[in-house]
């Protein structure tokens, strides 16, 4: 395997990591914009325990998600008292706290980043990708997983059901957490060095995007946004000055122009999203897809046809 | 002495804040909307009102334009860009799901257009900063030993004027009664005859007015422009509003003054780096104690995402 896939395929297996973390908040009914900080909480606690301590990756990587699982479950009794904008507003100012106090760290490096002995190559952070997802598919086919779904679509009436709706809240959240840690655990020993600003608030947003348009009905919905965006910069690279090249032919150039502006990409980025929001709001994978996929008789389309 | 001139330096960055956290709020008290366009409508106007003071119109078609009529240019160009967001944000969600104020859908789709319109920027002039050839910053007067720039105590007088006007044209006007009614609710306000397609855009020209009377105040004070100018500016502007309350114009006010006296003072007490744990710490301490801020009304901004 090349050098250049094994790279992406790394970011892609970290991505789909992260992604499950900002997934099963939101899965619960909070939307999480501060995917970042907690992402960086994991890259750091990996990167320090690394670099000072020595401790091997096997050790390192599970002590990420730890960390910023504890923390996650700590704030989010706090956090989730507030709702709606305020939920976003807050977890968003977590994630600046964070990153502010890494900024302002000796001992973290401070702006100056840290760097990270020990080296994993693709292998690891796509076997812990697919450990993760396996995870996640068990967890949403569960009780758990049905609560989750229940909070999401009805508060008030899960509540009256007698579900502890805070519990599951604060065990999504937490969860969630500490596997956006374990993506920073990750990325921290498959990029060698860690720097507070690859973990701003752009990167929050990117999360919160592929999980929204992958989809958060089901468990697919992440891998298929994930994958999606990580892959969608590596084809536009390859055919964006194709584009261009074919499009200054048509208005009569015929020199080789110059490939254009990375930040077409985003661009693009934005307008799926403003495109997917405003013509399948619900992401790209749904319930009912799922079952037509699966092609079993969705139990709503039987009953129909029995009473009929 | 020194710590009064570090209030007046704070009355004067609180101001942008102000205006930017107006602009915000309004969205929030009256669409139940958390708007993430703000910060790059109010960078969009600045970076026009920029380009056009400094090549013309592109094409070569005229020269550099004195810059009062490139930033109010700018500010147009601003509010043309909201009404465009509003297009694809808020009004697809009415009409397709009779009410969009539930859903986290025009947030998401904001975000979208942030991208947009911060990497076209990009792609059009660079990602560096520029010069902005305003009058000068340095034109300053001394009142009982404190400086003061002339350019920035124009700019307080001018947002003390918007935020008055603003509050007037809410409580009394017409206009006013039906963005009130929208905001208390807005299927009520619907049935009893207020038009919804016809007030909905005049809260987002409002809030494009604000935001890019705000990047040409900032282009006009600092002298300084750049495609992630509203980065910083708008998630300031976020916390002040949050800490004055949710939907309250006075306390999006208070709020922004409060964040730009709270980042000055840091910055005079530990230094530059320490700003954004003060600020976000302020935020989120708020959140925790009493989240409906200082003005705020509890029920807003608390329906589900």
């Amino acid at each position: 395997m090349s050098g250049y896939w094994a790279g992406i395929l790394s970011i892609l297996a970290i991505n789909i990591v992260f992604a499950y973390g900002i997934f099963l908040p939101v899965a619960t009914g909070q939307l999480n914009l501060g995917g970042a900080g907690f992402q960086a909480l994991g890259a750091y606690a990996a990167a320090y325990a690394s670099a000072s301590f020595g401790l091997p990756v096997y050790v390192t990587i599970p002590l990420a998600a730890l960390l910023a699982g504890a923390i996650g479950a700590l704030i989010a009794f706090p956090i989730l008292r507030t709702r709606g904008v305020y939920l976003v507003l807050a977890t968003f100012a977590f994630a600046e706290v964070v990153a502010g106090s890494i900024l302002n760290s000796e001992t973290l490096g401070g702006a100056m980043g840290l760097s990270v002995p020990a080296f994993i190559d693709w292998q690891i952070p796509v076997a812990v990708a697919v450990l993760v997802s396996l995870f996640v598919f068990y967890l949403m086919s569960t009780r758990f997983g049905l609560t989750m779904r229940a909070a999401h679509d009805d508060e008030v009436v899960t509540d009256l059901m007698g579900v502890n709706i805070r519990k599951t809240q604060v065990t999504a959240f937490g969860l969630g957490a500490a596997l956006a840690g374990l993506a920073g655990g990750l990325y921290a020993h498959t990029f060698s060095f860690v720097e507070i600003q690859g973990f701003n608030a752009v990167v929050s947003i990117y999360v919160l995007l592929y999980v929204l348009l992958g989809g958060t009905q089901t468990a697919w919905g992440p891998i298929v946004g994930a994958t999606f965006f990580t892959m969608l910069p590596e084809v536009l690279r390859e055919t964006l000055p194709t584009v261009k090249q074919t499009l200054a032919t048509l208005v009569g150039i015929t020199e080789p122009v110059a490939p254009p502006d990375e930040s077409w990409r985003l661009v693009i980025l934005g307008v799926l999203t403003v495109l997917m929001m405003a013509f399948r709001p619900e992401g790209l994978i749904t319930r009912t897809m799922m079952e037509r996929l699966q092609f079993r008789r969705s139990p709503s389309r039987a009953a129909a046809e029995v009473s009929a | 002495m020194l710590l009064l001139q570090q209030i007046v330096n704070s009355l004067m960055l609180g101001s942008v804040y102000v205006t930017v956290a107006v602009a915000f709020t309004l969205t929030i008290g009256i669409l139940n909307f958390l708007n993430f366009t703000i910060p790059t409508l109010f960078m969009f106007a600045a970076m026009i009102g920029w380009a056009l003071a400094y090549w013309g119109l592109p094409g070569g078609l005229t020269g550099p334009s004195y810059w009062p009529v490139a930033l109010a240019v700018g500010i147009i160009a601003s509010m043309i860009v909201s009404l465009v967001v509003e297009r694809f944000t808020f009004r697809i969600m009415k009409t397709k799901y009779g009410d969009s104020t539930e859903h986290a859908i025009p947030l998401v789709s904001s975000l979208g257009f942030l991208l947009i319109i911060e990497n076209l920027v990009r792609i059009g002039y660079g990602t560096d900063a520029q010069r902005f050839p305003g009058p000068s910053a340095d034109l300053t007067m001394s009142i009982g030993g404190i400086f003061v720039r002339v350019p920035q105590f124009v700019s307080l007088l001018f947002v003390v004027v918007i935020v008055i006007g603003l509050n007037w044209l809410l409580r009394t006007s017409r206009l006013g009664r039906g963005l009130r009614a929208i905001a208390e609710n807005p299927d009520a306000a619907n049935i009893l005859g207020v038009d919804m397609h016809r007030i909905v855009p005049v809260v987002f020209m409002l809030t494009g007015l604000l935001c890019g009377l705000a990047g040409a105040l900032f282009a006009i004070n600092y002298g300084e422009v750049s495609p992630q100018m509203g980065e910083d500016i708008g998630t300031k502007a976020i916390a002040g509003m949050v800490v004055g309350g949710l939907g309250s114009i006075w306390g999006a006010v208070l709020g922004g003054l409060i964040v730009g006296l709270t980042e000055v003072m840091t910055i005079h007490l530990f230094g530059a780096d320490t700003v954004q744990v003060a600020v976000w710490g302020l935020l989120l301490l708020t959140l925790f104690i009493r989240p409906q801020g200082l003005f705020g009304h509890s029920a807003i901004g608390k329906g589900k995402l």
